[in-house]
């Protein structure tokens, strides 16, 4: 049987695919369909996902933490109804980069924490507080958020910062003077320590 | 099937099923409908199965269910042009920017586009969509034999008016 099913493809249908699917993306935002719109963006320290709902920004994700495999976990944890539709992500895109060019020091976006629950939420929530050029310890963290015997949970809930770089984990370090883990990599945060303490 | 999700209850984020579905679906759409209407009939297609997305059974197979959805837009289609008074079989001569193929493959188009609505249906489920006869039986109604035959005499068709179909056709 010489009929196949590529007997019936266009050498257009990449072209016509890839326009096909930004229009759905634009549709699917207009019927309130978009429960999850994502991008991809390069940075100084690697590519970068950038994730949002409605409601805001909801994921930033490294290289090293696999992006099929977030793209799987907001599937399961959001809303299945997710797209690569980069529009919703402009702002983050822009501010992401001035940052990098060290042409901003605040993050001004819309946030959705609904990633992290408890006690993780209530420690992201107060990072923004630590100033960019600044750091702190985890344990100064630990009593930042009244809990000052919560060192541990303070790490844990910097290595499960959904919103790394917008929400800044990577200014807590150990007491010890070393970097310290973090969730792009130690290679990352020195990186993003050394652009903010030279501007 | 395993493959949907490699699990119980993990569902694919929709833009892999689009990545993995939306060239078959375009295809499908393409004999049925010919080149003019298939793109509205994909978007349509698309945007009604992101609505449904989250009930779909974890294991069900998804590009019958697109193909099933795209069935159900393109009949839609078929139906408006039949009411309007307009010639409807006419395939546009000069392709537009988006998805036509090749200008040589105009005939293989005039071929497709002049075959029964049913022979169309059931080439492009079974030979596009990779449909089985009897899951073809149930969208167009009729018996799976009755699929099956609209198939091939849908190709035996092809064969006749489109000379492509025997001299360069694609590998099976």
């Amino acid at each position: 049987m010489n009929i196949s099913p590529d007997y019936f493809a266009s050498p257009a249908d990449p072209d016509t695919l890839d326009e096909l699917k930004r229009r759905l993306g634009l549709a699917a935002e207009a019927e309130g369909l978009l429960d999850v719109a994502y991008t991809t963006v390069d940075s100084p320290v690697g590519s970068l996902l950038l994730a949002a709902t409605p409601k805001g920004l909801v994921r930033v994700a490294y290289d090293i933490e696999d992006h099929d495999r977030v793209l799987d976990t907001l599937a399961q944890r959001v809303s299945p109804r997710v797209l690569r539709a980069p529009k919703r992500l402009d702002a983050a895109a822009r501010e992401l980069d001035e940052y990098f060019s060290r042409r901003r020091r605040v993050f001004d976006l819309p946030l959705d924490l609904s990633l992290s629950k408890g006690f993780r939420q209530l420690v992201q929530r107060h990072l923004p507080e630590i100033g960019y050029g600044q750091t702190r310890t985890y344990g100064q963290v630990a009593q930042l958020v009244g809990n000052p015997k919560a060192v541990r949970a303070v790490g844990t809930a910097c290595a499960t910062n959904p919103l790394p770089l917008v929400v800044p984990c990577h200014r807590v370090l150990p007491a010890n003077g070393t970097p310290g883990r973090y969730v792009g990599g130690p290679a990352a945060k020195v990186t993003l320590l050394t652009l903010e303490a030279a501007a | 099937m395993m493959t949907q999700g490699g699990g119980m209850g993990i569902k694919l984020p929709f833009e892999k099923v689009v990545e993995q579905h939306g060239g078959t679906v375009l295809r499908v759409c393409r004999v049925i409908l010919g080149v003019h209407d298939a793109q509205d009939a994909w978007s349509e297609t698309f945007l009604a199965a992101m609505r449904a997305y989250p009930d779909l059974p974890d294991d069900a197979n998804a590009e019958a269910w697109l193909v099933t959805i795209a069935h159900r837009k393109a009949i839609d289609v078929l139906r408006a042009r039949k009411r309007q008074p307009a010639p409807v079989e006419q395939l546009p001569e000069a392709p537009s920017s988006l998805g036509v193929p090749g200008a040589e493959d105009g005939d293989l188009w005039h071929a497709v586009a002049a075959l029964p609505e049913k022979q169309r249906q059931a080439v492009a489920y079974h030979y596009v969509a990779g449909l089985a006869y009897a899951e073809i039986a149930g969208l167009l109604g009729g018996t799976t034999d009755a699929a099956r035959r609209a198939a091939a005499d849908g190709i035996k068709n092809l064969r006749k008016n489109y000379q492509g179909a025997t001299t360069e056709g694609a590998p099976s």
